[in-house]
């Protein structure tokens, strides 16, 4: 993966660091100009803790000096995620039961039902390059968190995990799926492709992501975000399949959409009742943070779709 | 239960039913389906689109209504 176009000056010092390294360069920064500026450079940070860039050297990752602005990066983040946030909503009985619950219970603009009815292909296209950034490193923020469960939920989340990372098999691990798929479409299947034309909603969504996943003390964010996700996401790749099939646009696309309508029903089971439930019963202090992860999950996709849709002229 | 124990079959309520490891599944029409996940779903509301295995349309069938 190549380093990413800078989007301020605070961005701009951050990556020519990477690119020079020499860490000490980052104290050159000024303040963040934009929410964007400051969310490309942490992005850029974390991308270090996946596979990197190629003309960066691996050491940076772990340079104090960059370390220091990733966790200043991060505060202000977490800050303004928990500002967005209204606490744990109270609930009587079962936590898998109000979990599916609260997530059924959430109403936000689908980008999936206007990309079965009414989408074009490009803004389909535009919308897949988009969701590359995750897509193409699927399932690895929370995989940071699979050494900082206790027994019961580290169990279930590795065993979910394995179904992820394609058990066992390359050709069925779910980045590589999309990377096939965005290959059959004739776009870029690589790492970072399309990070430059990532709004600040895509870009925040995968830097909350991160900032779950590396911190320890936020695992109950980061599986309550998984579980968030896969309880949202076979009813949405259905419709995605639909809609690819209604545009006729590659078949290898679909086959990712069709694998997660099928794995992700799976998934949801195992995320809500398997991990989440036995975390937040071997250690209740975590249970603030999973509500809180899943509706950080909830509430990011609503921006992305906000964003596309008010871009496209659809009213949401 | 043991904090540590692990069911085999594990029956969601509302939703399907989780099956570890490896199985083959007869459909209603007497059809076997073998399972290719650590862990699978089998529908239990009758709705799923892809059955035996559960697809999640469990949930747009009323509350009262699912298994």
């Amino acid at each position: 993966m190549h380093l990413p176009k800078p989007r301020g000056a605070f961005s701009e010092q951050v990556v020519a660091t990477l690119a020079s390294g020499d860490p000490t360069g980052v104290g050159r920064a000024p303040e963040p100009e934009t929410a964007e500026d400051a969310a490309l450079a942490l992005w850029s940070l974390y991308e270090l803790s996946y596979r990197g860039f190629e003309e960066v050297d691996d050491r940076l990752e772990w340079a104090p000096e960059l370390v220091a602005v990733r966790r200043a990066l991060e505060e202000d983040l977490e800050a303004r995620l928990r500002s967005r946030w209204s606490g744990t909503p109270s609930y009587e009985g079962d936590f898998a039961a109000a979990f599916f619950a609260e997530v059924e219970g959430h109403d936000g603009p689908s980008l999936a039902r206007f990309v079965q009815r009414d989408a074009t292909a490009d803004q389909v296209m535009e919308l897949l390059q988009a969701r590359s950034v995750y897509h193409l490193k699927e399932s690895d923020p929370v995989a940071f968190s699979v050494p900082r469960l206790p027994v019961a939920p580290r169990a279930a989340l590795m065993e979910l995990q394995y179904d992820e990372y394609g058990g066992g098999r390359p050709d069925r691990l779910h980045a590589h799926l999309f990377a096939g798929g965005l290959a059959a479409l004739g776009l870029d299947p690589h790492e970072g492709a399309y990070v430059d034309q990532a709004p600040l909603s895509v870009l925040e969504q995968n830097n909350a992501m991160s900032l779950f996943g590396l911190n320890r003390r936020l695992r109950g964010a980061s599986v309550g975000h998984l579980a968030a996700f896969e309880a949202t996401s076979s009813g949405p790749c259905r419709r995605m399949s639909q809609g690819l099939a209604r545009l006729g646009l590659a078949e290898e696309m679909r086959a990712y959409y069709d694998e997660h309508v099928e794995a992700d029903a799976v998934h949801e089971q195992l995320a809500v009742r398997l991990i989440c439930a036995p975390l937040v019963a071997a250690e209740p202090e975590t249970e603030g943070d999973v509500w809180f992860g899943g509706f950080t999950c909830l509430d990011l996709e609503d921006r992305v779709a906000r964003h596309y849709l008010e871009r496209w002229g659809v009213s949401a | 239960m043991s904090e540590t124990a692990t069911p085999d079959v594990v029956i969601c309520p509302g939703g399907p039913l989780l099956l570890r490891g490896e199985h083959l599944v007869q459909d209603e029409d007497g059809v076997d389906h073998e399972t290719t996940r650590p862990v699978s779903a089998v529908c239990r509301c009758g709705r799923s689109a892809t059955k035996p295995w559960c697809d999640g349309t469990h949930k747009v069938i009323p509350e009262k209504l699912r298994p």
